[in-house]
């Protein structure tokens, strides 16, 4: 692993625990450049909050940590990303088991038009995860009990998804995505469509999904970031300004630009 | 994009924020005036003031339930982080050290009656010494309002320094009042009276020093409630 020389980061970039680590990562769109420089950790089983204004590459970076921005054919990636120390970007890997191990989820919930159930087991049977009907149905309810919302539809399992309300469509979303094992989870303002109350339960959610998994969430919410995040990263103008606990950052963030955003000082 | 950092988006805010700090403040000029005028009631024996001091002790309530409840209202509406959240959490604070400090002048200004109403042969006992303390905690407690308005963390540290002599000064009028008592029993009375003076000008002291430890807490996020002088310096050594 080659050493960062990124004196723009203010904080603590880096983990002892590494699952994910961006090096020295720059993410151009055409002649523009997205992401400058950015090298950050994300550690085993911990939740770190990507923050920032809009447009500060926050939820690009996000992309480039499963490959989704390969989608995008202007886009173009330098740097490494490291997943148990070896590059994503490397021509020999293959982004569908790599999307299966860093799964994501979106802003707006996005079930696939077929039932509750075969929302869930659509992953576990393309890669090929399940033996039987049996095993299948197994990791469908250890899924949606992950997921918090087994007792919401267990009995209507073959029911359409998309009858679900927003916040259980997007439990049915992290589901869908846990229902195939990832390693990490990539959140991409998972709630801001959604209510309080539904909010309240995927922060539950992220909190106890942690245990398990390494988790990383793009949220404008600040105080979202503030309740599930144990570090924080702040994003502007596509650099990395500052990385550091949480509790830190929204109490005494070290760099200015931190403080300004958060307490509400761009105008 | 503008990068003027002084401002929040909010306007409301801004004044909101402006206003639990000016309103603390004029607590501050107010607490300070009751501790000057009590002091100066008991000095110059002239307790026509003490009515006053005992009477505007419920001014300075009502300004603590009134600012710690716009401190309740920003913190419910705005939610504020980082300098905004430390400004309102030390001002809360404070405002509580101010009301307190607003009681030990009410008790002073209460003694300071029974001191006149006593025995006039041993109601100078001390007297030096309530004039030094005295003078001391009411510059301490201007000087910890002011470190907080200019966000001096020197300033603050100045007044933490300068409580480690008021206490010292108290702890040798005590001996100096002991010494009283045991010549002339009949001092007892108007001792304990001035024992209750100093006991209550040095916890003013107190209560500016934990004003200026917001001071730091404000400025630089280090909560330095608890530590000694020398750990106080080390901790805002980078800040200052």
């Amino acid at each position: 692993m080659q050493l960062i020389e990124n004196h723009k980061t203010t904080g603590i970039p880096l983990s002892p625990k590494a699952k994910l680590s961006a090096r020295n990562v720059d993410v151009f769109y055409g002649d523009k450049q997205a992401i400058h420089d950015v090298s950050l950790d994300i550690g085993e089983n911990e939740v770190i909050a990507l923050i920032g204004p809009s447009g500060c590459g926050k939820s690009t970076f996000l992309r480039t940590l499963n490959r989704m921005n390969d989608t995008i054919d202007i886009c173009n990636i330098k740097g490494e990303i490291l997943l148990d120390n070896e590059n994503i970007y490397d021509p020999k890997v293959d982004t569908v088991p790599l999307r299966a191990r860093v799964g994501m989820v979106f802003q707006k919930p996005n079930p696939f038009p077929k039932s509750i159930y075969d929302n869930v087991a659509y992953g576990p049977r393309i890669h090929g995860l399940a033996q039987s009907r049996v095993e299948l149905d197994e990791t469908v309810e250890k899924s949606l009990q992950r997921a918090g919302l087994w007792n919401e539809v267990k009995d209507r399992l073959h029911a359409p998804g998309t009858g679900l309300s927003g916040g259980q469509q997007q439990r049915l979303c992290i589901a869908r995505t846990i229902a195939v094992d990832p390693e990490v989870i990539l959140m991409d303002e998972p709630c801001s469509a959604l209510d309080p109350i539904a909010t309240a339960k995927i922060e539950e959610l992220i909190d106890d999904l942690r245990e398990k998994y390494t988790i990383a969430i793009v949220t404008h919410s600040m105080q979202q970031a503030a309740r599930v995040s144990q570090r924080t990263a702040y994003f502007h103008l596509g650099q990395l300004i500052e990385v550091n606990p949480t509790d830190q950052v929204f109490t005494t963030p070290q760099h200015e630009l931190t403080e300004a955003y958060i307490t509400g000082r761009f105008g | 994009m503008d990068m003027n950092f002084n401002q929040h988006i909010s306007q409301q805010f801004n004044a909101d924020l402006e206003a639990i700090r000016n309103q603390m403040l004029s607590m501050g000029g107010l607490v300070e005036r009751q501790v000057s005028d009590a002091i100066e009631a008991i000095c110059s024996g002239d307790t026509s003031s003490a009515d006053k001091i005992i009477q505007r002790e419920d001014d300075v309530d009502d300004m603590e339930v009134n600012i710690d409840q716009e401190c309740t209202h920003i913190l419910v509406r705005r939610q504020p982080a980082a300098s905004d959240l430390r400004m309102v959490l030390a001002v809360s604070r404070v405002v509580r050290d101010l009301e307190r400090i607003g009681d030990e002048a009410t008790k002073i200004a209460i003694h300071a009656l029974e001191v006149a109403n006593g025995s006039q042969a041993s109601s100078k006992i001390c007297h030096q010494a309530i004039r030094h303390m005295g003078t001391a905690v009411v510059k301490m407690i201007s000087d910890a309002l002011d470190a907080f308005a200019r966000h001096d963390i020197g300033g603050a540290i100045e007044v933490v320094r300068n409580d480690k002599m008021v206490d010292d000064q108290y702890a040798s009028a005590i001996r100096e009042l002991i010494t009283y008592m045991m010549e002339d029993p009949r001092s007892i009375g108007q001792a304990i009276n001035i024992l209750w003076i100093l006991r209550a000008i040095e916890r003013i002291g107190d209560h500016a020093r934990n004003i200026s430890e917001q001071v730091i807490y404000l400025v630089s996020g280090t909560d330095v409630r608890h530590s000694s002088l020398s750990e106080m310096e080390e901790q805002t050594q980078s800040d200052l």
